[in-house]
């Protein structure tokens, strides 16, 4: 069997796993929605109880073996249930609004700091102890830096005192969403500091990583022998040293992936941005659970498909994984 | 289990070797300046509270003490309500570093127990271990963590601690089951096993012993891990927001407008806090690994004495597999793509 179905399978397990786990948890924990609703508002009726139920489809009617499969069924038809913070919306409509925002700026930025941090982490491990591995400690500051911070810091500097950015928001105020000029002028705008601010924090780790396999490279005997015959140093490093560091590099990144969005994500909400990072510190501060659950499985299977997106990638770096292709 | 010999005669194996004199000035200079700065923060942590100059929750009446910028009296300015920030500082670093602590602990006895008795079971159970912790690498935590969180009725420290090293331990269990997998055919262990010893004294004083660096590494990782998800979690408002701690700081400078009202005293002490101990946990990490590779030392000091001998790899030594384990463990992107190494 080929590498990419092998790992297909692999993904639709790891899926499984999610789903059942977003299933299992709300039935494992002590108290449920129309509890905290029942209890934020002490003057409701008993006899509501069952009405919140219905209106919001939490009840749990059957067994667990009968819940599972037609909750299966509800994912697979995006069915995520009715939202309860703005009821009665439905909780897919929600996301779908939220996620294109999200997709654009998380998703460029994290490539495009990946990309960057790659390049800079071949210079640096080739010229070993040059200017730009100096930088190393100051730049695990910046690893070290939660992303929401580095976020609070950029807007307090570049938005409120230098007034460059704006503050936050997706877009401009008074601008009619849509295909029109100024409201994608008006939406780059607003995204370039949260992009800025991904790049940063994320770049420096991709950099060490791939620092220091290019040291361990450079060290190996057929980088040595590839200088002996008199090849251009450019070629040296890109196509015989950066050419195998990378191959850990786009490992690492497929498993560095789901922290890396988690943190981004979480750093929309100093933005204001209006993705589903901040659709979650709603949800979380509503006690909307339909809500926190539909974005688990969102992001959850967002970086399945990106892993997956990876491995293709690999499979046209990696020799090993290209043979088992053709086998 | 002796059958297979190892395929590489001679196996570096990362080891700190304790050397009884000088044992710091051998540590490379990254560990020294990142055993420092945590040094400084866990005296701030275990004696700060103990000389705070305020009580980090006393609301001071007086007006004009809201929201005011550092000065004699207060060191750090004053939140909102007139609370001290610097004693709130003081006793939310207590709190941050205790749960990383307790979280790096747990989670750390559970990767060597996972990833021990992965690569000493072998066949099914160590397939069957390495693909869940496969599995819960891929998942992204954080969201998962928020919903458990979420879902308690009641937040605090103690399910947070829980809840972080339930998923903390599956990066530290696979480096730790391929370093025993590669200790576990060594001679000093085939003697010891034909000494008679039993599994269980082999694994805690011939294979653990062995692995200490990659232990210590290991739980510097998810120390690192736990802080920065305490921090995020607290700040989208899951924790117990009465307590203080770096996050909750944060979370009452974002909620109440710290950022618009120009309240710059009242953020950047708790950000600054944070990512000065993570950068204290990533440079002892990065000595740590330096200790095992000298080739990633700085090149300026190590250049004349660049040892002969190959860096140390993890050589990974699979056991026999059946049909079936073969199977389940062909899942796993780094078994695909080693397993043209295991045919002979």
């Amino acid at each position: 069997m080929s590498f990419i179905l092998r790992r297909l399978a692999f993904y639709v397990g790891a899926a499984w796993v999610a789903l059942t786990l977003n299933f299992l948890i709300p039935r494992a924990m002590p108290g449920n929605a129309v509890q905290s609703i029942m209890a934020k508002f002490p003057n409701l009726q008993p006899a509501a109880y069952r009405a919140l139920e219905a209106m919001l489809g939490v009840g749990h009617p059957g067994s667990l073996w009968h819940q599972y499969v037609s909750y299966l069924g509800d994912v697979f038809r995006l069915n995520f249930g009715i939202d309860e913070l703005e009821y009665p919306a439905r909780v897919s409509t929600l996301l779908a609004e939220t996620i294109p925002w999200t997709l654009i700026l998380v998703g460029t930025a994290t490539v495009m700091a990946f990309a960057i941090g790659t390049g800079l982490g071949i210079v640096a491990g080739w010229r070993h102890g040059g200017w730009l591995d100096r930088l190393l400690p100051g730049l695990m500051f910046f690893q070290a830096v939660p992303y929401f911070f580095l976020a609070l810091i950029m807007i307090e500097v570049l938005a409120v005192r230098a007034n460059i950015f704006p503050i936050g928001q997706g877009y401009g105020e008074g601008v009619v969403p849509g295909w029109n000029a100024p409201f994608i002028g008006s939406a780059i705008y607003h995204s370039l500091l949260p992009a800025f601010t991904i790049v940063i924090t994320s770049m420096a780790g991709w950099m060490l990583q791939m620092r220091n396999v290019m040291i361990t490279t450079i060290g190996e005997d057929y980088v040595v022998a590839a200088q002996a015959k008199g090849l251009r140093p450019s070629r040296v490093v890109l196509t015989y040293a950066a050419r195998n560091a990378i191959l850990p590099q786009l490992q690492g990144f497929g498993l560095a992936l789901g922290f890396v969005v988690s943190g981004a994500i979480i750093m929309e909400i100093v933005f204001s941005y209006p993705g589903i990072g901040l659709l979650l510190l709603n949800a979380v501060n509503a006690k909307d659970y339909p809500l926190m659950q539909a974005i688990f499985l969102v992001i959850t299977f967002a970086v399945l498909i990106s892993n997956l997106i990876l491995d293709f990638v690999i499979v046209a770096f990696d020799p090993r994984a290209r043979t088992k292709e053709a086998v | 289990m002796t059958a297979a010999p190892p395929l590489v005669a001679e196996v570096p194996v990362l080891t700190v070797r304790p050397a009884r004199g000088g044992r710091w000035q051998r540590l490379p200079l990254k560990a020294k300046a990142g055993a420092v700065l945590l040094g400084i923060f866990a005296l701030a942590g275990i004696f700060g509270p103990l000389v705070s100059p305020y009580d980090p929750s006393f609301q001071s009446p007086s007006l004009s003490l809201s929201m005011h910028a550092p000065y004699g009296a207060h060191w750090l300015g004053t939140t909102q309500s007139g609370q001290d920030v610097f004693s709130q500082l003081l006793f939310g670093i207590r709190l941050t570093l205790e749960l990383a602590v307790v979280v790096g602990a747990i989670a750390t006895a559970l990767s060597v127990i996972v990833g021990v008795t992965a690569a000493f079971l072998g066949g099914l159970w160590d397939d069957l271990l390495s693909l869940t912790s496969n599995v819960f690498l891929v998942i992204p935590s954080l969201p998962l963590l928020i919903l458990l969180l979420g879902y308690l009725p009641q937040q605090g420290q103690t399910p947070t601690i829980i809840v972080l090293a339930a998923l903390g331990w599956p990066w530290g269990a696979r480096v730790i089951r391929a370093q025993t997998l590669a200790i576990r055919n060594r001679d000093f262990v085939a003697a010891s096993r034909e000494t008679g010893e039993r599994t269980w004294r082999i694994i805690a004083f011939e294979i653990v012993p062995n692995e200490v660096s990659l232990i210590a590494a290991s739980f510097v990782n998810t120390v690192l891990y736990a802080i920065g998800a305490s921090v995020a979690l607290a700040f989208i408002g899951l924790a117990d927001l009465n307590s203080w701690s770096l996050g909750t700081i944060l979370y009452w400078a974002q909620s109440q407008q710290a950022l618009t009202l120009g309240a710059w005293w009242w953020f950047v002490p708790p950000g600054i806090a944070v990512a000065l101990i993570g950068t204290g946990l990533v440079l002892l990490n990065t000595g740590i690994d330096e200790l095992g590779n000298p080739r990633l030392r700085d090149a300026r000091a190590s250049r004349s004495a660049r040892p002969a001998d190959p860096t140390p790899v993890w050589q990974q030594e699979t056991p026999p597999r059946g049909p079936l384990t073969r199977l389940a463990a062909s899942f796993s992107r780094s078994a695909l793509l080693s397993e043209q190494r295991e045919r002979p």
